[in-house]
C-alpha cells in the first residue's frame, strides 16, 4: 500500500478510534472507580443511628439516657405539589421557613439529586405523630428516628459534657463522621466519644432505572446493623453530686470528693456549673453560658489553679519528720506569728510552745517557718537551693505540680516552684530560706487544683499513697487504663503520717473553746479528721479551704473545698465539706446540723466574686 | 437503451453505507427512548416524548434520502452550490437578530413547534461551495488567489456562527483543514496546527517557559531534519533542551537555599523572557544560513518560530480576554487546572461514571440508573452516549464507534475511487464534518475533549441536526451512484 495523503488521514482516524475505544475500555473495564461512583447514584443508603451509650453512676443510676426525636427528612426530587398550609399546621413552623427550605432545596437541586435533606430537627413523639397522621399528603417527607440524651438526674453538668451535631470542623478532623451525626463535645461526652457512640448501621435499597425504590439490594445481604453504643459507668455518686452541687449554689469554687481506697471521684462540683437541662438543648443555650459572667463552662475543680493556703501545712510537715528536722515531740514558739530580721509572718493567737500535732490542730503559721527553715537549711545538702530542689521532689510526689493524670480532658497541673525559679527571680544565689518562708503556709507561688486538695486528703487518708483521681470506672467494655489501679506512693513513709492524722482528728474533734480549727466540722460518731485553709486572693476577701476525710480508719472518703472569697477556712469550706462527708456516709444529715446546713444551702457569696 | 439507464439500483447504491446509517439512526431512537426519565413507562411512538418525535424526524429523514437519491438530479449540486451558500450566509446572519435565544446562543430559528438550526445547513452549503471552487479546473491550493477563496469559504460561515456564540459548531469547521490537506495543503501546516495546540496546553498546564523551550526542541529538530543533520541536533540542542528543562526547579532551590526574598534578583528573573530573548539572539544565525543556502525552510521555520513565541506569550491573552467565561473553565477542567466535581466538571464526570458502570456487556436496555435519573445532562441530545455505554457497555460502544469509523473509512474510499474531484472533495468534506463532529461528542463524554455541545450525527435527538446529517451523507451517496451508474 503506497502512503499516499488518503492513507495517512486513515491511519489518523485510526489512531483516533483507537484512543476513544482505548479509553472506553480504560473507564469501562479497567477503571472500577466510576462502578463505585455509579453505585453511590443508584444504591439508596438508608442510615440506622445507634442509641447512643447510656452513663451510669457508681450505683446504676442512670446519668444520661436517651430518649426518641424524630427528624423531618425531604427527598426534594420526590416531593410534589403539597398543600403547604397543613404541613406547616401539623409541624408547627412558619409558612415562610417551608418556602425558604423548599427554595434552597431548588438552588442545591444539583448538589441534592436524590438525596434527602434534614429540614427539621429532634421533633418530640407528639409533634412527630401529628405530622405521621397525615404523611401520606406529603410523598417525599419522612421522618427519621434518632434517640437523644435524656438527664434524669441534675447532677454533674459539667462533668458529663454535652452532644452536638458535627461542624465543618469537626469532620475535617475526626475519620467515621458524616454531616448530621452528633458527637460528644466537652466532659465524659467527649472523652469516651468511641464507646458511647456505636456504629451507624444501614439498608441498602436499589434504584432502578425508574426512581422506584425496587427493594433490598441482595435481600439485605450487605445490609448493616446499627451497634448500640456502649455504656460507661462513671465513679459518681448521683446523689451526692447533686447534694453537692445544692451546696455549692452561689458560691464560686469546688467541691471535689473521692474515695481513697480507690481514687474513683465519687463528686466533682464546679460552681456555677451548668444544669443539665441546659445541656439537652445546648444551642439554644450556648450564648447564654458564655455571656455568664462566672463562665460556668469553666471546670474550677480541674482547671483553676488556687494558692492552697495552710492546708499546705501538712505536706511541709510530712516532708520535716521524713527528712529529719524535726520530731512530732519538738516545740516551737509562736509569739503572734514568726519573726525573722525587720519582717514578720504573722499568726493567730493560741497557746505557745506548742507540739507538732497541735501544730495542725491550731493551725499555726509560725511553726511551720520553723520546720521549712530546717528542711531548706538542712546541712545534709550544700544549699538552700539544693533542699529547695529536694523539698520539691517531696512535694511532686504527693502529685503537685503537675497534672494528676486524671481521665479529665484538661486537666491543669499546678506550680510548685524550684530553685530554677527563684534563681531567675532573685539572680543565681541571691534568695535565702527568708524570701520564700511563704511556701511554709502554702502561700506564694504555689498553685494547685482542688482536685489535687482532694487527692492529697486521700494520701492522708491512705497514709502515703494515691490512687489517680477517675471518673470512669473499668468494665469490660470499657477498659481504662491500668495506672488507675496502681499505688502512687508518696517520698513520706507511712510511719509519719499517724501524728498528721492525730492533728488533723483533734483540729476537727477537740471540742469548741479547745483551739481546734474546724470544730464546726465534727459530726458525733463520724471521726473526721480535716485541716483548714485561708489562702489569701488579691481579688478580694480570702477564699476558704477545707479538707477532710473520714472515717479516721479505713477511710471511705476523702474531700476538698474551695470557696473563693468565703474568708476563713471554717466559715464555709468546712460544714460544706463535712455536710458532704456526713450525706455520704450517713445518707441524711443530722437534726443538729440541720441549721447549718440550711446556712449553707441559703448562702449566697456571689457578690463578693470579682468577675471581670 | 440499456446502456444508458446505466446499472442497476441494487449494484449503484452504497449499500454498507446505508446500513450503516440505518442502524446508526436506529440506535439512535432506541436510546432516546430509554434515556428519557419518567415514571411511567410510555410508548417508544408516544409522540409526546422525545422518541415519538424523533420517529417522525427518522420517517422525514429517510423521505428527504429516498428524495435526493431518486428525484433530484446530482447534476444540479455543483450549479446551484453558489446561491444555497448565499442563501446559508443570509440565514446565519439573519438568525442573530431573528433568532431565539436557547442557552445563551442566537441560532435557532423557531417556526411554531419546530426549530432549526442554520448551522446545521451551512455544512452543507460549505462543503458544496468547497467542492464547486476546488473542483474547477485549473484551481490550485498552492495559488495565493485560490487559497484566499478557499479559506474565506470556509472562515466566513466559521464566523458568523463564532459570532453566535455557538463556538462548538464552529469548532467542526475546522475539520475542512482534513480535506484541505487531502487537496494539496502542505503536511507542514497540519503539524504547525498541531504544535499550535502543543504549545498551548503546555503554556496553561506547565509555563510558558517549557512551551517555549518545547518549541525551540521542535523548531530546531525540523530544521536539522530537514538539511539531515540529525546527528549534530542529537549531541548538541537535545542535551541542553533536557538540562535547561530542570532549570526552574534549581533555581527554586537555590532561593530555598540561599533564603533570598520576594524583591530579590532571583525571584524576580522571568525564565521565559530570558529563553525568549536568548533563542531571538540565535535567531540571525539561522537567518545568514538560510540566506547562504537559499533554503526556503529556513525561512519558513524561522517564521513559524516567531510566530510559536507569539502565540505562547499571547496565549494568557487569549485565554483570558477571547474565551468566554464557560468555555475557559471547561478548558481549564478539561486540562486538571481546576478541580470541579460539581460545576463544569459535574457534566463529565457523570457522563464518565454513566459510561463506566456500563461495563463490559453493560446493564441493558431501559435498565441503565445514571443516565435515567438525570444525573447526566442533555442525555438525549449532546451525552446520548452516555446512555449507549451505560446499557449497552463497552462492546455497545465500541460498535457503535467503529459503525462511524467504517462509515468514515467508507467516504474516503469511494471519494478516492471517484473520477470526479467534485465528488471527491465534497466526499472529504462529508468525512471531516462526521469525524469532527464523532471525536469531539464522544471525546466530551468520556473526558478526553472539554464539553463542547455538538451533537452525535444520526444519533442524537434533534431534527434539525438529523435532517442536515442525512442530506450531507445522501447527497454523497446519490454523487457516488452517480458516477457508477455513468463511468463505471
Amino acid at each position: 500500500m503506497k502512503l499516499d495523503k488518503s492513507n495517512k488521514l486513515k491511519i489518523g482516524l485510526t489512531i483516533a478510534v483507537m484512543i476513544i475505544i482505548a479509553k472506553l475500555f480504560v473507564i469501562q473495564i479497567v477503571d472500577e472507580k466510576y462502578k463505585i461512583d455509579a453505585s453511590n447514584n443508584s444504591m439508596v443508603y438508608a442510615i440506622i443511628y445507634p442509641p447512643r451509650g447510656i452513663i451510669d453512676d457508681r450505683n446504676g443510676k442512670i446519668l444520661v439516657g436517651n430518649k426518641i426525636a424524630y427528624d423531618l427528612l425531604v427527598t426534594p426530587k420526590e416531593v410534589e405539589e403539597f398543600d403547604t398550609v397543613a404541613l406547616c399546621r401539623a409541624l408547627n413552623v412558619d409558612e415562610t421557613f417551608i418556602r425558604k427550605k423548599m427554595d434552597e432545596y431548588y438552588r442545591d437541586r444539583r448538589k441534592i439529586g436524590y438525596q434527602s435533606v434534614v429540614m427539621l430537627k429532634q421533633m418530640t413523639p407528639e409533634q412527630y405523630m401529628k405530622f405521621a397522621e397525615i404523611a401520606y399528603k406529603f410523598p417525599g417527607f419522612r421522618g427519621q428516628a434518632r434517640s437523644i440524651r435524656e438527664y434524669p438526674y441534675n447532677a454533674g453538668g459539667n462533668l458529663l459534657g454535652y452532644v452536638s451535631e458535627v461542624d465543618a470542623d469537626f469532620l475535617k478532623t475526626h475519620e467515621g463522621y458524616a454531616a448530621g451525626d452528633y458527637a460528644g463535645k466537652t466532659g465524659i461526652e467527649a472523652t469516651c466519644e468511641k464507646y458511647l457512640k456505636g456504629e451507624k448501621g444501614y439498608n441498602i435499597y436499589l434504584r432502578n432505572s425508574r426512581n422506584k425504590i425496587e427493594g433490598r439490594y441482595r435481600e439485605g445481604e450487605m445490609d448493616k446493623e446499627a451497634v448500640p453504643g456502649k455504656n460507661i459507668t462513671t465513679t459518681i455518686d448521683a446523689e451526692l453530686q447533686h447534694y453537692g452541687q445544692e451546696l455549692m449554689q452561689n458560691k464560686v469554687g469546688s467541691l471535689v470528693a473521692i474515695e481513697p481506697s480507690t481514687g474513683e471521684i465519687l463528686t466533682l462540683v464546679s460552681s456555677p456549673g451548668i444544669d443539665v437541662d441546659m445541656l439537652a438543648d445546648i444551642g439554644s443555650h450556648y450564648n447564654e453560658i458564655l455571656s455568664n459572667p462566672y463562665k460556668p463552662m469553666f471546670n474550677r475543680a480541674v482547671q483553676s489553679s488556687y494558692p492552697p493556703g495552710s492546708v499546705f501545712k501538712l505536706v511541709n510537715g510530712l516532708i520535716g519528720l521524713q527528712e529529719g528536722v524535726f520530731t512530732p515531740q519538738t516545740e516551737y514558739p509562736c509569739n503572734m506569728g514568726y519573726h525573722f530580721g525587720q519582717n514578720k509572718l504573722g499568726c493567730h493567737d493560741h497557746r505557745s510552745p506548742i507540739d507538732f500535732e497541735e501544730s495542725i490542730m491550731m493551725s499555726c503559721n509560725a511553726y511551720y517557718c520553723y520546720v521549712l527553715r530546717g528542711i531548706l537549711e538542712n546541712r545534709k545538702y550544700g544549699s538552700v537551693a539544693e533542699a529547695l530542689d529536694v523539698w520539691h521532689r517531696y512535694v511532686e510526689s504527693f502529685g503537685f505540680g503537675k497534672k494528676l493524670g486524671s481521665d479529665f480532658p484538661s486537666e491543669l497541673g499546678g506550680f510548685i516552684p524550684d530553685s530554677k525559679y527563684y534563681d531567675k527571680v532573685y539572680g543565681e544565689g541571691r534568695w535565702k530560706a527568708t524570701n520564700v518562708i511563704s511556701l511554709s503556709i502554702g502561700q506564694g507561688e504555689i498553685g494547685c487544683t482542688p482536685l489535687h486538695l482532694a487527692n492529697l486528703c486521700a494520701t492522708i487518708a491512705n497514709r502515703g499513697y494515691y490512687y489517680i483521681p477517675h471518673l470512669i470506672r473499668d468494665s469490660e467494655e470499657v477498659p481504662i487504663d491500668p495506672k488507675y489501679t496502681e499505688k502512687q506512693y508518696t517520698a513520706v513513709d507511712t510511719v509519719h503520717f499517724h501524728e498528721v492524722i492525730e492533728g488533723m482528728y483533734r483540729a476537727v474533734n477537740s471540742g469548741y473553746g479547745s483551739g481546734g480549727t474546724a470544730t464546726i466540722a465534727a459530726v458525733e460518731g463520724l471521726e473526721i479528721c480535716g485541716k483548714t485553709g485561708t489562702a489569701q486572693n488579691p481579688r478580694g476577701d480570702d477564699n476558704s479551704v477545707f479538707i477532710c476525710f473520714a472515717p479516721k480508719d479505713n477511710p471511705r472518703i476523702a474531700v476538698a473545698a474551695y470557696v473563693e472569697n468565703a474568708s476563713f477556712g471554717a466559715r464555709w469550706a468546712a460544714p460544706l465539706a463535712s455536710l458532704l462527708v456526713e450525706k455520704y456516709l450517713t445518707g441524711e444529715i443530722s437534726e443538729g446540723r440541720k441549721a447549718l446546713e440550711q446556712r449553707m444551702l441559703e448562702g449566697n457569696l456571689l457578690d463578693k466574686v470579682k468577675t471581670d | 437503451m440499456e446502456r444508458f439507464k446505466g446499472r442497476s439500483l441494487k449494484e449503484t447504491l452504497d449499500w454498507p453505507l446505508i446500513i450503516c446509517y440505518l442502524i446508526l439512526i436506529f440506535i439512535g431512537w432506541i436510546n432516546i427512548y430509554a434515556s428519557v426519565q419518567s415514571a411511567e413507562p410510555s410508548s417508544i411512538f408516544d409522540f409526546s416524548a422525545r422518541s415519538g418525535k424523533q420517529f417522525i424526524w427518522i420517517v422525514t429523514a429517510l423521505v428527504l434520502a429516498v428524495l435526493i437519491l431518486f428525484v433530484i438530479s446530482p447534476r444540479i449540486y455543483e450549479s446551484f452550490s453558489l446561491p444555497i451558500y448565499a442563501a446559508t450566509i443570509l440565514l446565519l446572519v439573519a438568525v442573530i437578530f431573528l433568532g431565539v435565544e436557547v442557552k445563551g446562543s442566537r441560532s435557532w430559528f423557531e417556526f411554531g413547534p419546530i426549530r432549526f438550526q442554520p448551522a446545521e445547513i451551512s455544512k452543507i452549503s460549505t462543503s458544496l461551495m468547497l467542492a464547486t471552487i476546488m473542483s474547477q479546473y485549473g484551481y490550485r491550493l498552492n495559488n495565493l488567489r485560490n487559497f484566499i477563496l478557499t479559506a474565506a469559504v470556509i472562515l466566513v460561515p466559521m464566523a458568523i456562527i463564532v459570532a453566535q456564540s455557538e463556538t462548538g459548531s464552529a469548532l467542526v469547521y475546522v475539520g475542512f483543514i482534513f480535506m484541505l490537506y487531502r487537496e494539496g495543503l502542505s503536511g507542514w501546516l497540519l503539524f504547525m496546527a498541531g504544535v499550535a495546540i502543543l504549545l498551548f496546553i503546555l503554556t496553561m498546564t506547565m509555563s510558558p517557559y517549557m512551551a517555549i523551550l518545547v518549541l525551540i526542541t521542535i523548531a530546531t529538530f525540523c530544521n536539522r531534519l530537514y538539511t539531515g543533520k540529525l546527528k549534530k541536533w542529537m549531541v548538541t540542542v537535545l542535551p541542553a533542551a533536557i538540562v535547561l528543562c530542570f532549570l526552574p526547579s534549581g533555581i527554586e532551590k537555590l532561593i530555598e537555599i540561599t533564603g533570598a526574598g520576594e524583591d530579590s534578583f532571583l525571584s524576580r528573573l522571568k525564565l521565559e523572557y530570558v529563553i525568549a530573548g536568548a533563542s531571538i539572539c540565535a535567531i540571525p544565525f539561522y537567518a545568514i544560513r538560510a540566506y547562504r543556502e537559499r533554503s526556503r525552510f529556513g525561512w519558513m521555520s524561522i517564521a513559524a518560530f516567531i510566530a510559536g513565541l507569539i502565540l505562547v506569550f499571547s496565549v494568557d491573552f487569549i485565554f483570558h480576554d477571547v474565551l468566554q467565561d464557560h468555555q475557559r473553565k471547561r478548558i481549564e477542567v478539561l486540562l486538571g487546572l481546576k478541580d470541579d466535581p460539581s460545576g463544569i466538571g459535574y457534566n463529565v464526570n457523570q457522563s464518565m461514571i454513566a459510561i463506566g458502570s456500563g461495563g463490559f456487556l453493560g446493564k441493558g436496555f431501559m435498565k441503565g440508573t445514571q443516565t435515567t435519573y438525570g444525573f447526566v445532562p442533555e442525555q438525549s441530545t449532546d451525552f446520548i452516549f452516555c446512555t449507549i455505554g451505560e446499557e449497552w457497555g463497552f462492546l455497545g460502544s465500541a460498535a457503535v464507534i467503529l459503525l462511524f469509523a467504517f462509515m468514515i473509512w467508507r467516504i474516503i474510499s469511494d471519494a478516492e475511487h471517484c473520477r470526479e474531484s467534485f465528488t471527491r472533495i465534497y466526499g472529504y468534506c462529508v468525512a471531516s464534518c462526521l469525524f469532527m463532529h464523532l471525536f469531539i461528542n464522544v471525546g466530551m463524554t468520556i473526558g478526553i475533549m472539554p464539553v463542547i455541545g455538538i451533537p452525535l450525527p444520526f444519533v442524537s435527538y434533534g431534527g434539525s441536526s438529523l435532517w442536515a446529517f442525512t442530506i450531507l451523507l445522501f447527497i454523497f451517496i446519490a454523487l457516488v451512484r452517480h458516477e457508477k451508474r455513468y463511468f463505471s
